[in-house]
């Protein structure tokens, strides 16, 4: 399929429960090969969404099409799902493990194979429910490979793991990523969407506020740089300087295209700068830009 | 289809025989009950002499013996059933009041003796039939029960939980995510089960058989069928519990629910002879009762398939309808 085809079509996605809307009206379309990002806080419908793509959640109204046809035995054939929670079952191996999930589908990988590509050697033999966080977190990323999937659904893979765990995980997920697997990722670490999605979507109780390239994205919504200052440093009189400000909860932030200029006026304002950094604007600025509250709950 | 059945079946047998706690608790404790229940209720002794009588209702006016105390007199209306309970001393004597006055009685018996000693003297000129047969030991009556009750709970918390436990967990939700449908993932369910529950019925069957010394007077292959007809059917009736509820507090309380009147009513500890007909009734709903039926008929009176048939249709009749009802309320997640 070529790379710009999109694999997977959302039109018009809403999901209603009795005393809320978690989805209300989400469109966009993944193209074939690409790592797609959800962004948003908990609770934005991220997760809601993604269990409707992969078929096993039904929506209130809207549809999902996989390669142009509905949901069917042939999409839950090529996906492979990773869930933010899953237990598997007490008393089997991590090859055990895998090997369930292997019969179940009609092809997929050897099971040596897939154990490999996570890097499991070592663990083949151990209890499934003896493993650290980042260990159980490859397992089901095997599980969720054993099928040798067209699509790989990931969705929050890394709540949760050590800094080094993660950083694992996303080597393993770039390899992945350059087999030319499509990548379904949902996530709310904004360094993680930076460094593996193509493309973006960022949601918000249950809308998409901004949908693009994560760079093209920074770029349309932001300057060059932004200033960061904790907020208590800032005095009030500055607020009324003619900057573009950005308050959250403990910071300030100045979006500018000319440092210096900026730097000037704030000096002549006295604001203390000895707490300045000076950063490129990221996922998270672009968050709290277009929302108004923080990425973070 | 049959590959992710297997599949499915492989992974939770192998859960099973390594949680060892269970698997020796699901050992021990039937052959623990059978054992301790024969050594407390040891014996053929009853607290009353128990006369049968050839009616449908008993009427103390009908003839002096009949005002006897300390004498328990049940109606039966079956003379070949009675003569039967006679042989094996359930009841010490049988009367038939229609006409000049008749009755059977056991020679082996001793209560039997002195019981018709009593009749005699309120009915001199009653003609005497006499019958012969070894008396059942209470344990050898207790053994279908115990069997069954452990086949009952085996099947019904057994599933009930597993599947309840899978959905909290998230297991089932990752299931559905799969190509596996509701209908492999239950029917392996139910098969790794039914093999459980066969291996540890027969084992104790055998086992617990020879160590009290029993023999069945009926067939092993017909005892085979029975027991799967009722293990299906009482799988079934747990997976219609477990099907879509996700609190263990009210799969638990139904689960208890179901199996406290049957552990009372379908006749594992004692005879529901001479019960209420509303408790019969109440009693023939449940698959326990046609299990411990069929099974003490063929295991004490040599019953054949005809004879158990009823049964059997019944237990199969419940199973589909179980089945059916549990497949199709099924949830893979908790809503």
């Amino acid at each position: 399929m070529p790379v710009d085809t999109p694999i997977i079509e959302v039109r018009d996605l809403v999901k209603q429960y009795p005393s809320t809307t978690a989805v209300a009206g989400v469109s966009f379309a993944v193209r074939a090969g690409t790592c797609f990002g959800l962004l948003g806080p908990n609770g934005a419908g991220k997760t809601t969404t993604v269990e409707i793509m992969e078929g096993i959640l039904p929506p209130t109204s809207g549809e999902v099409r996989y390669r142009g046809e509905p949901l069917g035995v042939r999409s839950r054939e090529d996906a492979g799902i990773l869930f933010q929670k899953t237990a598997l079952q007490d008393f089997l191996t991590v090859r055990q493990s895998i090997a369930l999930f292997r019969r179940l589908y009609s092809r997929g990988l050897d099971v040596d194979e897939v154990i490999r590509l996570c890097a499991l050697e070592k663990l083949a033999a151990r209890d499934n429910r003896k493993l650290s966080g980042g260990q159980q977190q490859r397992l089901l990323l095997a599980i969720a490979l054993v099928n040798d999937p067209t699509v790989l659904f990931l969705d929050e893979p890394t709540t949760g793991l050590d800094p080094q765990a993660r950083r694992n995980f996303w080597e393993l997920v770039q390899s992945i990523k350059a087999q030319r697997k499509t990548i379904i990722l949902t996530t709310h670490y904004m360094e993680e969407a930076e460094l593996l999605c193509d493309e973006i979507v960022i949601m918000d109780q249950g809308r998409i506020v901004a949908q693009g390239p994560p760079q093209r994205l920074l770029r349309e919504h932001f300057a060059e740089v932004l200033l960061e200052l904790p907020r208590q440093e800032f005095p009030q009189a500055a607020r009324a300087l003619p900057l573009e400000i950005l308050e959250s909860s403990d910071r300030i932030e100045i979006s500018t295209h000319d440092l210096e200029g900026t730097l000037r006026l704030l000096l002549a304002a006295q604001v203390p700068l000895s707490n300045l950094r000076i950063r490129p604007a990221n996922l998270e600025d672009l968050f709290l830009e277009l929302t108004g509250h923080e990425l973070r709950p | 289809m049959i590959q992710r059945l297997l599949a499915v079946l492989h992974a939770r047998n192998l859960e099973f025989v390594r949680d060892r706690g269970t698997l020796l608790f699901t050992l021990l404790l039937p052959l623990a009950l059978v054992i301790g229940m024969g050594f407390v209720f040891g014996g053929p002794e009853r607290p009353l002499f128990k006369v049968g009588v050839l009616t449908a209702t008993i009427d103390s006016e009908a003839h002096p013996f009949l005002r006897e105390r300390y004498v328990d007199f049940v109606p039966l209306t079956d003379e070949s059933s009675a003569l039967h309970k006679l042989t094996h001393q359930q009841i010490d004597l049988l009367l038939d009041l229609h006409g000049t006055p008749r009755y059977w009685v056991n020679t082996e018996s001793p209560k039997g003796y002195i019981v018709e000693k009593l009749l005699l003297a309120a009915a001199p000129t009653a003609s005497r039939q006499p019958v012969s047969g070894a008396a059942l030991r209470y344990v050898d009556w207790l053994f279908p029960g115990i069997l069954g009750m452990n086949m009952m709970f085996s099947c019904l918390f057994g599933v009930g939980y597993v599947v309840l436990r899978y959905r909290k967990s998230g297991f089932l939700k990752r299931l559905h995510a799969t190509p596996l449908t509701a209908f492999e993932f239950l029917t392996a369910q139910v098969l790794s089960r039914l093999s459980l529950i066969l291996f540890v019925t027969v084992l104790l069957y055998v086992s617990v058989g020879a160590l009290l010394g029993f023999h069945s007077a009926g067939s092993s292959l017909l005892l085979l069928v029975l027991a799967i007809l009722g293990a299906l059917s009482m799988i079934a009736l747990g997976l219609t519990i477990a099907a879509r509820f996700s609190s263990e507090e009210l799969v638990g309380g139904l689960l208890n629910l179901l199996t406290w009147p049957m552990m009372l009513l379908s006749g594992i500890w004692f005879s529901l002879e001479g019960s209420p007909r509303w408790i019969r009734w109440v009693a023939d709903v449940f698959p326990l009762t046609h299990v411990l039926d069929a099974a003490r008929a063929v295991m004490l009176d040599g019953a054949g398939v005809r004879q158990i048939a009823p049964h059997l249709a019944y237990l199969a009749l419940t199973a589909l309808i179980f089945l059916g009802f549990g497949a199709w309320s099924f949830r893979w997640r908790i809503d």
